[in-house]
């Protein structure tokens, strides 16, 4: 080190450039004044899950379906779902208690990889402090609703993906339920003819065994399979 | 009443050596870790490294959580660098169920990887000055880049730290619009910002004094004590697993690995700054080569791997990166191990600090570049 | 001359005093108080301005906004804190030495504002003048160590006890090259009364000739940094008074990433609120000293005194300021060696300088002295403080070094 330090002076070169330079230059002064501002936010930031419905009534249009598939795949274990029941006490397919523990929550966004309904998603809103920090931070169904269009609003090429995949899925069952209604009608008119066959055949002759009737009656108890609403995962 | 061991002589009573527990509520620990300190005067003569105060029980937690869901999980273990801890399980669990990456996936994952790089050296270096005292200047200057690589992270996967980005096969989902562009013209301005870094440190009389010679590694007590990463490179030691190993399509890209010839924590740091110019090396070979394509193999989110036992490693910024998995036939790993580098290069503090004074303990800690959430797990 | 507020001040004094002229005893009494009193408002004005801009500067160099919330550009920020300071709670740790524990702050703050009233603020203007106002400055100035120890000591924990052992080893060592580079100046001026320091880096001819453009430089041109030996003296009094200071990078005893805050860590409250204005005001007084010794005190063009004085006191602060936004902090066996094996030679071989140009100076006329001093003496400096660096420096140690890329 001679009298004057080179390196020294130097750093002092640049730490002097940026106090210049942060008075005009927007790049050395990126800070930005939080609650009057909030730029940190765009349209993929994902944080706390919420669930969408479509529609004006939020019970009604509600996506959900209380498979709980999302509740399995939580690898924390935040989500909380009871299957809601009518009257008589059948389950139906919707949640009565869909509970979101976010202090729990790690963001991490599998249970909207799971669903098979597009119903949960990722929501952006970041304000969540609460007085309360036990049922405060507990968010039930209610709070968790959230519409469509707000959907839309804070992830919109998500949202419209989305959408077109429903419509896509819509348009699929639709044609899948015009096949079987198809199928159905032609088996009906297959059976209609078989039935007339055989009471043109009872007719005939009324001589048959009892054992052969017997065997019509169970082919035609033989119904079509339900509908399953677990679909593949993507 | 006398003084309890006023019949003992002053050596008996340790008198002239003052015990210092430094943390776990220290400012330049870099977290909850506790340097219980034997001082003589200034000079450390003792040190014992406590840690365990940030265990979160990661590895048991995973035995009983499906492979995919311990991927979040993997975000939290270094948290400045989500993305590289992400590839390191996903690699591992890759050779359980052996399946082919998409190109595409490929050329994402390491420039996600060399993003994560670029953020975890940039930020060392800031930290490490600032243990040096300089009053967090560097540091803020290197969060100031950092938020920009940060807000691309944030864009691609949703989040800025925890992205749980990559899944078995490939990655969550592709590139949006913009955002390679957006990545090119950061990547093409941070030479710019390195060599303003370099011209406010690296010749600084103050950094070279106080940093030179200090917390000395030799090249062969720096494999003795089975150090990795750019701690390694700084004592001499030509090892870098993207060289040795080239996973993932590391072979295809020009770069070279800097050494030092020291191993002091001025070798360390300056290694760490040559480091970045290589992984921008990369990353523009790597922007421009990108094909188009599919992100994603055909894979089952859940999966029975046959009973067998992996290891798989990457070069993340601190060091070995490894995952040992040992699959059982369920969907649940049996046993799902973290080599965690900061934590074995933690191993040599002891034998670094000894003879030195207790600042040059606090900046041989800071070269060191550990992250507490990695430590403990 | 132009220096009309120096002489509107005295007079308003003067007109103060002679108020009280039927009541001798509470003459001297309003005369002690016209002395100290402002000179307290107006430095503690002048903490309060110094923390907002240490803050905002310090904001600036690191690319943030710093604060800006409490009145027009955070410049309340300080009322704002010095009101928390008081509502704080004031912790006494258990077994501490209560009763040194509570005098530190204030052995502290006595010293700092004495030694600002040895400052020559203006022409006439100083609340103590002394005839060996420059003894007596460095002679106050040294208390500080007792009260750095005495908190360090008191507060029964290990890092003020580090923290307190530090600083007295750094005071003290930086001591004797602070006041050796101040003898250079001394013995140039013949006189220790700051007044005839000041008078001596006028050049008295020129302002007297009625020329205005000799006026203008007459104010500037004398100064002691221009010449070499005061540019190597201030340098080594300007990096003494950083360490007397406890000044990043000498900011040793305080050394928040090693030892948390040193002698300050068991303080809080109002007592931590002392300290920190006793530092601000000591390192207030240590510039306008070495204004006074090298930048030609309260000389200056077109309005000559106090607003120069006050100018040329906080650029030398924010040069503080700037050096502690920019450097890392030096090690304590460092420290000390710098003190000792730099800075202490150097100082002693710039009075021989500063000497030798003084009779060159007679020899040869001023601009022949000038000339060859700055190549001769300053070539003499140079040389020595590359020697002594490449004495001192560590065979380990070298500087730059070149890294190998391999494949």
């Amino acid at each position: 080190m001679s009298l004057i330090a080179k390196g020294i002076l130097q750093g002092m070169a640049v730490t002097a450039k940026n106090f210049i330079q942060s008075y005009y230059k927007k790049e050395r002064l990126p800070t930005v004044e939080y609650p009057e501002e909030k730029s940190t936010v765009n349209q993929f930031t994902r944080n706390i899950p919420f669930l969408v419905y479509d529609g004006e009534d939020e019970i009604e249009g509600m996506r959900c379906t209380a498979c709980k598939l999302c509740e399995k795949a939580c690898p924390p274990q935040c989500i909380y779902i009871i299957k809601d029941t009518d009257e008589n006490d059948k389950p139906i397919k919707r949640p009565k208690v869909f509970d979101i523990d976010s202090s729990v929550c790690m963001s991490c966004q599998l249970c909207v990889e799971v669903c098979p309904f597009e119903s949960i998603r990722m929501d952006s809103e970041f304000e969540l402090s609460n007085e309360n920090r036990f049922e405060g931070l507990l968010i039930n169904r209610d709070e968790l609703l959230k519409s469509n269009e707000y959907y839309h609003e804070i992830h919109p090429i998500e949202a419209q993906e989305t959408d077109d995949r429903i419509a896509a899925k819509i348009a699929e069952a639709e044609t899948k339920k015009k096949a079987r209604e198809e199928k159905a009608r032609l088996a009906a008119e297959a059976k209609q003819a078989a039935a007339a066959m055989k009471a043109a055949e009872e007719a005939a002759a009324e001589t048959e065994t009892s054992a052969t009737e017997q065997a019509q009656q169970s082919e035609a108890k033989a119904e079509a399979p339900e509908d399953n609403p677990e679909t593949k995962n993507t | 009443m006398p003084a309890r061991g006023y019949h003992l002589s002053k050596d008996e009573l340790g008198a002239d050596i003052l015990e210092v527990a430094m943390g776990p509520h220290h400012p330049s620990t870099h977290g909850v870790f506790r340097m219980d300190l034997k001082l003589d005067g200034e000079t450390v003569v003792d040190l014992k490294p406590i840690f365990g105060y940030l265990h979160r029980n990661h590895e048991k937690l995973a035995e009983d959580i499906p492979y995919l869901g311990c991927m979040p999980f993997t975000d939290r273990l270094d948290y400045l660098c989500g993305m590289t801890n992400n590839w390191a399980f996903a690699l591992s669990a890759e050779q359980l169920i052996e399946i082919e990456i998409p190109e595409r996936a490929q050329y994402i994952r390491v420039i996600c990887a060399e993003l994560t790089r670029l953020i975890n050296h940039c930020l060392l270096v800031g930290f490490f000055i600032n243990d040096l005292g300089a009053l967090g200047t560097p540091l803020l200057y290197a969060l100031r880049e950092r938020e920009k690589i940060l807000d691309l992270f944030e864009t691609l996967s949703g989040a800025r730290m925890m992205v749980n980005y990559m899944r078995f096969g490939g990655v969550r989902c592709d590139l949006p619009d913009g955002w390679l562009q957006e990545c090119e013209r950061i990547v093409g301005r941070f030479p710019a910002f390195l060599d303003e870094y370099e011209t406010l440190l690296k010749d600084n009389e103050i950094v070279i004094t106080r940093s030179q010679n200090v917390g000395v590694l030799t090249q062969e007590e720096a494999t003795n004590f089975s150090i990795t990463g750019p701690m390694l490179r700084a004592s001499g030691v030509n090892y870098d697993i993207r060289k040795v190993d080239k996973y993932g399509i590391y072979d295809r890209f020009d770069f070279k690995v800097p050494i030092g010839a020291h191993g002091d924590c001025y070798d360390r740091f300056m290694v760490r700054m040559l480091e970045m110019r290589e992984s921008i090396k990369i990353l523009k070979q790597a922007i421009a080569d990108i094909p188009e394509g599919p992100i994603m193999g055909n894979e089952p989110r859940v999966f029975k791997p046959d009973p067998q036992e992996t290891y798989g490693r990457i070069e993340s910024p601190k060091g070995e990166l490894g995952f040992y998995l040992i699959a059982d036939g369920t969907t649940n790993p049996y046993r799902y191990k973290v080599r965690p580098p900061s934590f074995v290069n933690l191993t040599a503090l002891r034998h670094m600090c000894i003879g030195h004074k207790v600042a040059d303990a606090v900046i041989i800690l800071g070269s060191i570049d550990i992250v507490l959430g990695e430590v403990d797990r | 001359m132009n220096n009309f507020i120096d002489y509107k001040l005295i007079e308003l004094g003067q007109w103060t005093v002679g108020l009280f002229n039927d009541y001798p005893v509470v003459q001297i009494l309003v005369h002690l108080l016209l002395a100290t009193l402002p000179l307290t408002l107006v430095f503690m004005g002048a903490f309060g301005f110094s923390t907002w801009l240490e803050r905002k500067g310090l904001a600036r160099i690191q690319n943030r906004l710093g604060p800006n919330r409490v009145g027009i550009f955070g410049l309340l920020q300080p009322l704002a804190d010095g009101i928390k300071m008081l509502l704080k709670e004031d912790i006494v740790p258990d077994r501490s030495d209560k009763l040194f524990h509570f005098l530190a702050p204030v052995m502290l703050m006595v010293p700092a504002f004495i030694a600002v009233g040895f400052l020559p603020l203006g022409d006439g203007l100083m609340a103590l003048p002394m005839d060996s106002a420059i003894l007596f400055f460095f002679a106050v100035g040294s208390l500080n160590t007792i009260a750095v120890f005495m908190a360090g000591w008191s507060s029964r924990n290990k890092y003020s006890l580090l923290g307190g052992m530090r600083a007295v080893a750094q005071m003290i060592s930086y001591e004797i090259p602070l006041v050796l580079s101040a003898v250079a100046v001394i013995m140039f001026s013949g006189s220790l009364n700051a007044q005839e320091i000041v008078a001596s880096q006028q050049i008295q001819s020129w302002l007297a000739s009625g020329n205005l453009v000799k006026e203008f430089f007459g104010q500037i041109l004398g100064w002691h940094i221009f010449k070499p030996w005061g540019f190597a003296g201030f340098i080594f009094f300007f990096v003494a008074a950083l360490a007397e200071a406890n000044r990043s990078p000498f900011d040793l005893p305080e050394a928040d990433s090693e030892i948390i805050a040193g002698h300050l860590t068991e303080y809080s409250g109002f007592k931590y609120a002392i300290f920190f204005m006793a530092e601000y005001i000591s390192a207030f007084a240590i510039a306008g000293i070495a204004t006074t010794l090298f930048l030609g005190g309260w000389s200056g063009p077109v309005i000559a005194g106090l607003p120069w004085f006050i100018i040329k006191m906080f650029s030398l602060f924010a040069v503080m300021i700037w050096i502690r936004g920019t450097l890392p902090r030096l090690r304590v066996d460092q420290l000390m060696g710098y003190a000792w094996k730099f800075l202490l030679p150097l100082a002693i071989l710039n009075i021989f300088v500063a000497g030798f140009y003084y009779f060159a100076e007679q020899q040869f006329g001023s601009l022949a002295a000038f000339i060859g001093g700055w190549v001769i003496g300053f070539g003499i400096l140079q040389t020595a403080a590359k020697g002594l660096s490449r004495l001192n420096k560590s065979p380990t140690l070298d500087g730059k070094r070149v890294y190998q890329l391999v494949e």
